[in-house]
This record gives structure tokens, C-alpha cells and sequence, in this order.
């Protein structure tokens, strides 16, 4: 006779199995959908792609392949970079949107509870001073939007899983740049990410950014990630934290509209106009070049053939 | 009756099994299991990559926008040997021996700002074309073996595959979900960058093509993401990752097929 307690053994015994599933492909079958462990560890993105944004960071005056309209642009043209000793401005690079253009690895953890143990939560940990990004997954979703809530760094974020994609949303955000080097997001915008697992060691991740005020399009970035094995995927940074750097009160680090003498950097140092340099959504479209080509290969011939600014892999050689 | 095999444990038990025999039944079934022969790999995708593509180029935009500088070879982990062939980097000497396509070849297509068409070949053949340099990628679903690759050339020989997780659990996958997964080998040398960066045949790239799609105002932007995986034990000190991003056309508006050129 089968007793009540067999029954619930075979059944226990069958689920397991049931649930991991499997992806069809080249090298036979890897395990999926994602569990909570093919998503944590730790990731790191080389820098093969966008180096200089990421390491030393953006060139000044450089808002090529930004979506960015015109209040954007006269708040871009006016930043300086002695502002950020201003203590109200001493975080604004670490936005939720900086994990986009960190170099440092992404340690990702899954915050686990509940009477069967389920995922929360991911923790989407930095090694830098960008608060963690908590991906809810408890199905809840955002609190009512409200205007006059504090919004806080670690912003608000809620998510899914479409098949080995982790989709997250990311609402009440600080105000902070989206490039650092004076692109503002303001705190009306939104983040969509993408973790798109390849197995258990490649991720891909692509964030958008979405700014009714400063952005006439999704700006988006995509990054190719490395599971480090055995690296950590808690690093224990503290967020930033607005300190006194030197700026007395009262005094506003800025460039009065037209006195920005930096703007032509990019033709200076790299021989691209003004007009594509200031950014806007026409400069990510392949059309775009077609602006350009007389201008720019006018003077291909003058270029010194030896490149000495910012020419190798890390992007960090200066001038 | 019902209510006294229900209230005994040993009916219980046996209401357990039935409903964990009627489980596995429709497990085993699975969806697009037919008896038959395998789906084609048009029949079986999981995502619709074909139609009419844009690149949207939102980073490293002086490297692919414009050529870049001679010499200028960030993000890049050149070997010395490759450093030599850079430096070496004659457009004119190029267009005279008529490699004005060494800078399209398939490490760096996708990188270029273009329009992409994809349609299906036959079955088994996943078609991509570009307007800038007019090339055209043939993903192949069915394997081969080498000796049936052809010689070297500029979009060497790719073989495709979708990667197709089954449904997930209850509340962490409610979307059917794939991605294309294509490694190319075969290859003509070529540049990784327009400014002479170069790689050899013995390159080769594994890539994953993946679908996001996002609310913008009332309509939605579907975008493909290309994760490009470049390896090439000549030239580069460790593999080359990139990605690039395209967004769906509604037409073929903006198709404007263009030659090769080696200076632009």
C-alpha cells in the first residue's frame, strides 16, 4: 500500500526536476531558467568597449550619441567640473544610471525569504559609491508616484524574468549626470534594464534611460560582462556621501552661457565639429555621417600619424 | 464515496499520484513537440530578428561615426605584432589592391553605422545584409563540416543556433524567450577598426543576437542587441567583447546601399 508520506516523498522528488528545465544548443543542454545562482557572482565587463567613458571618463564637450534636447544642452555647456566640490553636487555622478558606465564589476546577490526560501530580491552591488540597486521581485510594484516624496540614490526598482532576461525598472531617481561630464538626467527619469544571461559565464546587460525633461529619445547603453569565478559579489562600498570639499557658501561654480571655452575640445583634439559634438538624437543615426564626411575627411589628411592622446586600450593615458 | 477516499490518507495518497501522473503526462507532451520531422529553423524561432534594422550608435561614437585617428587604437588589446600592422595602415595602398572591404569583413560589421536586412534565405538559412559595403552574413542552422565552409572571405562561415530555455516557473518566466547564437569562423583578414586595427584569419566570433523592447510614449522600441565575442590569437591579447545596438524599422526607408571604402 502507498501511505500518504510516500506519495509526498515521489512528488517531492519529481518537482525539482521538473523545474530546472534546460536551454537547447550547441554543447548539449546547460541548466535554465535562471536560478538565483546563475545569476549572482560576480561580473565584470572589460574595457574593450567604451573605455575612456568608463575609466577616465567622457571628453569634455563630448555629447555625441546622446538624445539630449536643448535645456539639456545649455545645463551641459554650463557645467563646470570644479562644481561637484559644491556639496550638493558631490554625488552626482552616482546615480542608479552609473551602473551603465562603471568599470569596476557588478557583484549581484539574490535576497532570498519567505516560507519556500524565494527570491525577493536582487542586490546589484558596485565596487564604487553607487548605492546597490534592489530589484524587487515580489510582484508588488512601485509605490504610487507622488510629487513631493523624497526620492533617494538607490532610486526604486521592480522586476521579471522574460525567460533568461531579468527586466528591471528603476523609478524615483536623484537628479544626476548622464555623462559625466555635465549631461544631466533629471529625477522624472526612468531606468529599464536588461540582464540577459548566455549560459552560466556571459551576460549582457542593456540599460535605457528615459528623461522627459532633458531626453528627446531612450538613451541606451549596452554592456557585455564576464563571470569572474570565485571573484566577490559583495564589495561593502558606502554610498556617496554630500561632504564639504572646500566650496564656501554662496559660491556657484559655472559657465555663464556662451563663456564655456571648452566646447571646441572635440575639434581640438579630435577634429569633430561643433555641430556633432553638442549631441542630440541625429548624431546616433547612421544618416548622421553623411553631415559629417566632407568636413571631417577635408582634414583626415592634416591628423599627425602618430597618435598621442588618449590612444591606447584602457583609455586612461593622458595628455 | 468521493468524501471517503478523499478523507482517508491512503485515498489522499492516491489522488497525490493521479495528479502527479496527469503532471508528468503533459510535461513529456511539451509544446512544439509534434511527432514528425525537426521544425525549421524559421518554423522554430523563437524571436523574429528579420525585417529592417538601424543602428543606434550611443557609445564609442568617434571610433565608429567618423574614422578614427592613425594610430588610435583604445579599447583595443593589440599585441605588438598587430601595433606594426596598424601603424602600417595605407587606405590608398588598400583601394589600389582592391581591399576596400577589409573594414566591413564580420568582427566589425556590426559595429559600422548602417542598416541591417534580415530575411529568411530558405529554411535553415538566416540572411543578413548591410547597405554600408553591401555585405551579406548567411547564418546557417544546419551543421557542416569544414571542408564545405568554401574559402575565406570577408563574412566567413557562421553557424546558427537558437538557444530556447523551456517556459519557466510559475512567476519567473510568463514570456516565450530565445536568443540566436552564431559563431563565424573562416575568415579573410581583415580590420577590426577603420583605421587599420587589425585581425587575422585564424579570428573568430562567437555572437548572441537578443530581443528588448520598451515603452516610449504610446508605441514601443524593439531594439537587437548584438554581444560580439572576437578571439583572435595573432593580434589580440585576450577576446574582444562589444556590443551593438539596433532598433526596428517599419520599412526599408533609410536602405541606402553604399560600396566599401577604405577611408570612410
Amino acid at each position: 500500500m502507498i501511505t500518504f508520506a510516500t506519495a509526498l516523498v515521489l512528488t517531492s522528488v519529481a518537482l525539482p526536476v521538473r523545474a530546472q528545465g534546460v536551454i537547447q544548443g550547441e554543447g548539449g543542454a546547460v541548466a535554465g531558467p535562471p536560478q538565483p545562482a546563475g545569476l549572482s557572482g560576480s561580473w565584470v565587463s572589460p574595457l574593450t568597449e567604451a573605455a575612456l567613458e568608463r575609466n577616465a571618463g567622457p571628453i569634455i564637450g563630448d555629447w555625441t550619441g546622446m538624445p539630449i534636447n536643448e535645456a539639456a544642452r545649455a545645463r551641459a555647456q554650463s557645467y563646470a567640473p570644479g562644481s561637484l566640490a559644491e556639496p550638493e553636487n558631490v554625488c552626482h555622478f552616482y546615480t542608479q544610471w552609473h551602473f551603465a558606465d562603471t568599470v569596476y564589476p557588478l557583484g549581484i546577490v539574490a535576497v532570498t525569504g519567505g516560507p519556500t526560501n524565494e527570491v525577493l530580491a536582487w542586490k546589484i552591488l558596485p565596487k564604487e559609491d553607487i548605492p546597490p540597486m534592489t530589484i524587487w521581485m515580489d510582484g508588488n510594484g512601485p509605490p504610487p508616484p507622488s510629487k513631493i516624496a523624497d526620492h533617494h540614490r538607490g532610486a526604486y526598482t521592480v522586476g521579471h524574468w522574460e525567460g533568461n532576461m531579468l527586466v528591471a525598472y528603476t523609478r524615483d531617481m536623484k537628479a544626476g549626470m548622464a555623462r559625466r561630464n555635465g549631461a544631466f538626467v533629471s529625477d522624472e527619469a526612468t531606468m529599464t534594464s536588461f540582464f540577459i544571461l548566455h549560459g552560466s559565464s556571459r551576460m549582457t546587460a542593456v540599460y535605457t534611460l528615459q528623461d522627459p525633461l532633458y531626453l528627446t529619445q531612450p538613451y541606451v547603453y549596452s554592456r557585455a560582462y564576464e563571470r569572474v569565478v570565485g571573484g566577490p559579489n559583495s564589495f561593502g562600498y558606502p554610498p556617496c556621501i554630500p561632504t564639504f570639499n572646500g566650496v564656501s557658501e554662496g559660491q556657484v561654480i559655472v559657465h555663464l552661457p556662451g563663456q564655456n571655452k571648452d566646447l571646441d575640445y572635440m575639434m581640438r583634439h579630435f577634429h569633430i565639429p561643433e555641430y556633432a559634438s553638442r549631441g542630440g538624437a541625429d548624431t546616433m543615426y547612421p544618416a548622421f555621417r553623411d553631415k559629417l564626411k566632407a568636413d571631417y575627411l577635408k582634414l583626415y589628411h592634416t591628423f599627425s600619424k602618430k597618435c598621442t592622446f588618449l590612444c591606447s586600450p584602457g583609455g586612461s593615458d593622458g595628455e | 464515496m468521493l468524501n471517503t477516499i478523499l478523507n482517508s490518507s491512503t485515498g489522499t495518497a492516491l489522488v497525490l499520484l493521479v495528479l502527479l501522473a496527469a503532471g508528468k503526462a503533459v510535461h513529456a507532451q511539451g509544446p512544439g513537440r509534434p511527432s514528425g520531422p525537426p521544425p525549421t529553423a524559421e518554423a522554430a524561432a523563437p524571436i523574429d530578428l528579420t525585417g529592417y534594422w538601424e543602428s543606434v550608435v550611443t557609445e564609442d561614437w568617434r571610433m565608429r561615426m567618423v574614422t578614427p585617428r592613425p594610430g588610435d587604437y583604445q579599447n583595443i588589446p593589440l599585441r605588438p605584432a598587430g601595433l606594426q600592422v596598424m601603424d602600417a595602415w595605407d587606405p590608398a595602398k588598400d583601394t589600389a589592391a582592391g581591399l576596400q572591404c577589409k573594414s566591413f569583413g564580420a568582427p566589425i560589421i556590426m559595429n559600422v553605422p548602417e542598416h541591417l536586412h534580415i530575411t529568411w534565405q530558405d529554411g535553415q538559412t538566416l540572411k543578413l545584409q548591410t547597405d554600408a559595403g553591401e555585405q551579406t552574413r548567411l547564418f546557417h542552422f544546419v551543421p557542416s563540416t569544414a571542408a564545405a565552409h568554401g574559402p575565406r572571405t570577408w563574412q566567413g562561415y557562421s553557424q546558427a543556433a537558437w538557444q530556447i530555455p523551456r517556459r519557466g516557473r510559475g512567476g519567473e518566466s510568463k514570456t516565450a524567450w530565445g536568443e540566436l547564437k552564431v559563431t563565424t569562423s573562416d575568415l579573410q583578414a581583415g580590420y577590426l577598426r577603420k583605421n587599420g586595427v587589425p585581425y587575422s584569419e585564424q579570428a573568430q566570433m562567437l555572437e548572441y543576437y537578443d530581443l528588448v523592447r520598451l515603452q516610449e510614449g504610446n508605441g514601443q522600441w524593439v531594439m537587437m542587441v548584438d554581444t560580439e565575442i572576437v578571439t583572435d590569437p595573432v593580434y589580440l591579447t585576450r577576446t574582444l567583447l562589444t556590443t551593438a545596438q539596433f532598433q526596428k524599422q517599419p520599412s526599408g526607408t533609410g536602405w541606402e546601399p553604399s560600396a566599401c571604402s577604405a577611408m570612410w
